[in-house]
């Protein structure tokens, strides 16, 4: 009998279960695109609170900001592209502290900084200087932040003094990709890959979603070799969730949904009733009942 | 050409704060910047490098929002963050607030605690501003734009980056502040920002009322500022015909 490696297929409940109230979760993508968003609505679902949020940020910051999961949130920005403005994150902001709707604690970074911390947390190392940052008001709002004096002189004689980025390291990152296999090597389809594979190797344990599992000889059939982003040693879980980044762009297996977001975006800047309507009608079941609720959306759009 | 509008004029002035770039990565955000860089690409520096915005190098150049035939390479965020570092990059922002020292907000207005409002957050302005040249354009040139000092400081202008020591002021580049109303430098006495010229049909005084902090001006030359220059003819084919012929420069600056 020939051994095979594990099958890590869960499903989108059992990842939350591995979740506890306090961690720190990265999120994958970049801003509107391509989010393990069916993950997130399951977190809204769940018990978790005070947890930590790591994200270059879009609505899987906003919903989460907006059902009061977040302590603490790490961004660079967060952004809606075709709404520049996140309007739960800005709700969330400018609220007064202590409201019980404002962001208790808030890093915001440059988002390279955000990159070398993550790459500083996947090298298991405790910083990695950069420029970015220096003269900035991110380290006069982030006095945590140290700089380091560079051990080696400069062209000029002089000894730099750079910005020691802390490592963001994660308890669990949250990623969503085209394709896996049973083991947890995925693929991306699209333009980019963004940082799944950083975000993966900063944490302690990865969970992946997909549009579609499929056998690993599949992966490559018609795709080339550097499309495979994720290797199974950096993932703890594969769920298949068809349609799972909505709103958020899956390129090529679908596009933003740009009139459910313009919906998802008056909603949250509106007023508390009409965001009790949006969640009523779209996030108050399970993934199945939001799926059925989007494409009765979509056909009333039509 | 009587009928040249105040975008077009706009669209010159950007192209020109990229001829002088050689062979870089010009990055420009918004429409106007896009519109100056292509611009660029089509007449005085034919080298640069520009990609469609999301993630390919464009070896055409093609129309706003239009996708090129033939791609040159591969640019993903990660990349990106690479050329920042490596330093072939200009790159033209937006700015919610720009300041005396050519200091630059997208952060948030007011208070870093609890915001007037929350802008997107500081993106890549301060990696962008002490590793590659930054131009910042304005498209609604006003008081509570051109600020005496920013609320947040995103993107660092060169006082603050000498202050900050030689790694921040090495690359410290703040090359243009193109508005609807006049093209600016950094370059002022005690690095602030100054007037190079102003577009046909505005007064100096009036981009000093639309300015909310006290604008050096280039020295011996006292008011007389020179004008924006006219785009030539080969120009205002390329953006009518060629870049932007549906007009949509004109929803950023619009025809007066």
């Amino acid at each position: 009998m020939t051994k095979a490696p594990r099958d890590k297929r869960m499903t989108i409940d059992e990842v939350v279960a591995e979740l506890k109230d306090g961690m720190t979760i990265g999120i994958g993508g970049w801003g509107p695109r391509r989010k393990p968003m069916a993950l997130v609505r399951a977190i809204l679902r769940s018990d978790l609170k005070d947890l930590t949020i790591v994200s270059w940020g879009g609505a899987d910051v906003g919903l989460l900001l907006r059902a009061g999961k977040v302590r603490k949130l790490v961004y660079a920005f967060v952004s809606l592209d075709s709404v520049p403005l996140e309007p739960n994150f800005q709700r969330a902001r400018q609220s007064a502290p202590g409201s019980g709707q404002s962001i208790p604690e808030v890093v915001e970074l440059d988002e390279g900084m955000f990159q070398t911390g993550l790459r500083a947390a996947a090298q298991r190392l405790p910083f990695l200087p950069m420029r970015a940052g220096l003269g900035s008001d991110v380290l006069v709002n982030n006095p945590q932040i140290k700089t380091v004096t560079s051990p080696y002189d400069a062209p000029d004689g002089t000894a730099e003094e750079l910005v020691a980025v802390p490592a963001l390291h994660l308890d669990v990152a949250l990623v969503h990709l085209n394709r896996a296999d049973k083991h947890g090597n995925a693929t991306y389809l699209g333009p980019d890959p963004y940082f799944d594979d950083l975000f993966c190797m900063a944490a302690d344990r990865a969970y992946v979603s997909v549009e579609q599992v499929v056998d690993t000889a599949g992966l490559t059939v018609d795709t080339p070799v550097q499309r495979l982003l994720l290797s199974r040693m950096m993932v703890a879980g594969v769920v298949e969730t068809p349609n799972g980044a909505h709103f958020t762009t899956c390129t090529p297996d679908y596009e933003r949904d740009e009139k459910f977001q313009k919906a998802y975006a008056a909603a949250a800047g509106g007023s508390d009733d009409d965001w009790a309507a949006f969640e009523e009608r779209f996030l108050s079941g399970d993934e199945a009942a939001y799926q059925a609720a989007i494409q009765a959306f979509t056909e009333e759009q039509a | 050409m009587s009928d040249i509008t105040r975008a077009d004029v706009c669209a010159a002035a950007i192209a020109d704060a990229f001829k002088d770039d050689g062979e870089i990565f010009a990055s420009p955000m918004g429409m106007l910047p896009m519109l100056g860089v292509r611009l660029a690409r089509l007449t005085s520096n034919p080298d640069l490098v520009i990609s469609d915005g999301e993630s390919l190098f464009l070896a055409g150049t093609p129309p706003l929002f239009a996708k090129a035939d033939v791609v040159e390479g591969w640019i993903p965020f990660r990349k990106v963050f690479d050329v920042v570092a490596y330093g072939k990059r200009h790159v033209m922002m937006g700015a919610t607030q720009v300041d005396r020292h050519g200091n630059q907000n997208i952060s948030a207005i007011g208070d870093f605690a609890q915001p007037k409002r929350q802008l997107l957050g500081s993106r890549g302005a301060p990696g962008n501003t002490v590793n590659n040249r930054t131009s910042y354009w304005v498209p609604k040139h006003s008081p509570r734009v051109f600020v005496e000092r920013v609320d947040i400081v995103s993107g660092v202008g060169p006082a603050l980056a000498r202050a900050a020591g030689p790694a921040a002021a090495r690359f410290n580049d703040i090359h243009r502040i193109v508005s609807n109303l006049a093209v600016f430098d950094v370059k002022g006495d005690d690095d602030t920002v100054r007037l190079l010229s102003v577009h046909p049909g505005v007064t100096v005084d009036e981009v000093r009322e639309a300015t909310g902090f006290e604008l050096s001006l280039v020295s011996g030359a006292g008011d007389d500022v020179p004008e924006t220059r006219l785009p030539t003819p080969e120009e205002l084919i390329l953006i009518r015909e060629v870049l932007d012929p549906r007009s949509l420069r004109h929803r950023e600056v619009p025809v007066a």
